[in-house]
């Protein structure tokens, strides 16, 4: 069994939801720590890459997810180590090694002005359809992916939906005794 | 084995990288497609075999497809970022819609990341009761396959029985949740209601109707010549590729990859029942077909044992920041009704942070990663749907196959579009 077990029991005296690891712990050249049982590793845009080919390297044979989250409007601690700078948006990839059943989160952080990072379609070509998400939602660009276009909304579509700046937009509800029924 | 083929990014590659705009100034171009005989041909989204609203476009040479595209988005209404505007209480009753097939799966995703946030651990009955529901829910998540694949096929009866007996456990569904879908039955905290008297027998009976209607599938499609040449050998996969097409679930145990989360990772109590993870040995449709019978049987095995362990007690955590008090206590405690007002009205607090919860769905990994920002609403929820992901190996399936093959692989993908798209 891994050290992340998918049961809350294991996390029940973690007082605070993100602990640095003590001695700041390194891994692939990036911070290491924990978040409720999580292994979490730092890293900026530019080291991003050479750290994921480490990792593939190191036995970590599949992607399992990749999304990312705008940090726009998060007022809470991000849960940062020392030395990692925080960016708007974070890219959020985890990897599982089958062989040792271990997976690790890889929070890469993205300038809000310049969202670039690279594709890793070279290491684990099934991060196609989830980095395509994440340009469509986001608008974060993935330079070196062969096919950087929409997915979900319509290829003509303006704005990029889970940005926190990006309205959740509503319909006005009609009530059967409104008089003013459109 | 190599993975080779699915790394290819030029014309070479399985899959056809072309936007919309491009395949229609292609489509309405008379003289585009006259120096050589490929043609692209768009199949879907409104057609029988497409599960819904899969749209797919092909690059075809008489009848063998060459590169393929599938393009989703047809049922994208926004659900991670509505997850943004709802408490957590509601959170369940948002992504129970997304796989409308397995949508117990959704909601203990959802459910273990919050309790993972909120340390804390929920009573034995609920996780055995969770794990009774989850089980029946993948028998009938891969009867509603049996049913699909086999129409998809031409074996047109087949649609009918699966279907029936896909109805016997969507009955007790309703039974226990009052609901046949989108239940909203495993919460953050336990699970809606306890099992209802009786339910036992009627558990039983469920196993007892659908144990020799698995073996006249067997007979009807199994053993079946036609149905074995339809399938055996098309859409083929290596173990390299599905790894690195991340695909998970049948599609990855086709390939004779033993990797199933109940058994390498396990959640609720997985550990303390006995099952078989199935595995395949060409990664062909035949087999994705075979496994997902045979998961119906092993969900059953495991049914089994859950009837005879299934603890007492309670069937949600007795911690009424997170869970609500029962209605009696209301009329004798103001604390009780005050958080009764709380729960319902402002939701719980979430403490800062983040995590990742997976199951093993009949799909595949299905994963729920919540960003809390301490606030009663998650800041953000993205869903790793399975379906979504399982997707990119469509064209590497089809590549170089007839189109009509091309609908018995998407049949043995088994998408499920409400999840694809969310």
């Amino acid at each position: 069994m891994s050290e992340e077990e998918n049961t809350p029991a294991d996390d029940a005296e973690t007082e605070a939801a993100v602990d640095p690891a003590p001695d700041h712990e390194t891994r692939y050249g990036l911070v290491v720590s924990d978040s409720v049982g999580d292994i979490v590793l730092h890293s900026s845009a530019a080291d991003y890459l050479e750290a994921m080919v480490a990792a593939h390297d190191d036995g970590f044979d599949q992607l399992i997810d990749l999304t990312a989250v705008d940090y726009l409007a998060y007022s809470a601690p991000r849960g940062l180590p020392d030395g990692v700078a925080a960016e708007r948006f974070e890219v959020v990839t985890q990897l599982i090694n089958h062989e040792s059943g271990e997976r690790v989160r890889v929070r890469v952080q993205v300038s809000g002005g310049d969202p670039v990072a690279p594709s890793l379609f070279d290491l684990w070509p099934g991060c196609e359809a989830l980095e395509r998400e994440v340009f469509d939602m986001f608008g974060i660009e993935f330079a070196d992916h062969p096919d950087m276009s929409r997915i979900l909304m319509p290829e003509d579509w303006d704005g990029h939906p889970l940005r926190k700046d990006y309205a959740v937009g509503s319909i006005p509800v009609q009530f059967k005794a409104a008089s003013n029924i459109r | 084995m190599t993975a080779e083929r699915v790394l290819r990014r030029g014309d070479d590659s399985a899959v056809l990288r072309l936007s919309e705009t491009e395949a229609a100034e292609i489509g309405n171009d008379p003289g585009a497609s006259s120096d050589d005989d490929r043609v692209l041909l768009n199949m879907g989204p409104s057609h029988p075999s497409t599960h819904g609203v899969l749209r797919l476009m092909l690059e075809m040479e008489g009848e063998t497809v060459l590169r393929s595209k599938p393009v989703v988005g047809y049922l994208h209404t926004g659900m991670e970022k509505q997850a943004e505007q709802l408490s957590y209480l509601q959170g369940c009753t948002n992504v129970t819609r997304m796989d409308y097939a397995a949508p117990l799966f959704s909601e203990l995703a959802f459910s273990l990341t919050t309790e993972k946030l909120l340390g804390i651990e929920v009573p034995d009955r609920a996780v055995w009761i969770r794990m009774l529901m989850c089980e029946l829910n993948r028998m009938s998540s891969h009867l509603l396959f049996m049913a699909t694949n086999g129409m998809d096929l031409g074996a047109v009866g087949m649609m009918i029985y699966g279907w029936r007996e896909r109805e016997e456990v969507l009955r007790f569904f309703e039974m226990v949740t009052g609901l046949r879908m989108n239940h909203n039955y495993i919460r953050p905290g336990g699970v809606a209601a306890d099992l209802p008297d009786g339910w036992e027998e009627e558990v039983e009976r469920i196993l007892d109707i659908t144990e020799p209607r698995l073996a006249e599938y067997d007979i009807l499609m199994t053993g079946q010549p036609i149905w074995r040449e339809r399938l055996q050998g098309v859409g083929v996969l290596n173990t390299d590729e599905a790894l690195a097409l991340s695909a998970t679930g049948p599609l990855l145990r086709s390939t004779g990859y033993a990797w199933d989360l109940r058994r390498a990772q396990p959640y609720l109590a997985y550990d303390d029942v006995d099952f078989d993870v199935l595995v395949g040995t060409y990664g062909d449709c035949y087999d994705r077909y075979a496994i997902r019978l045979n998961e119906i049987r092993e969900s059953m095995r495991i049914v089994r044992q859950i009837l005879e362990k299934m603890p007492s007690g309670d069937y949600r955590i007795q911690d009424k920041k997170v869970t609500p008090p029962p209605r009696v206590r209301i009329d004798q405690s103001m604390e009780a009704l005050i958080h009764h007002f709380k729960i319902f009205t402002e939701g719980y607090k979430v403490p800062v942070g983040e995590a990742y919860c997976a199951v093993e769905s009949p799909r595949g990994e299905l994963g729920v990663y919540i960003v809390s920002d301490g606030t009663s609403t998650p800041y953000r929820m993205h869903v790793r749907g399975p379906s979504f992901i399982n997707l990119q190996t469509m064209p590497h399936l089809m590549k170089d196959g007839l189109i009509a093959d091309g609908v018995a692989i998407i049949s043995s993908v088994d998408p499920i579009m409400g999840e694809v798209d969310r």
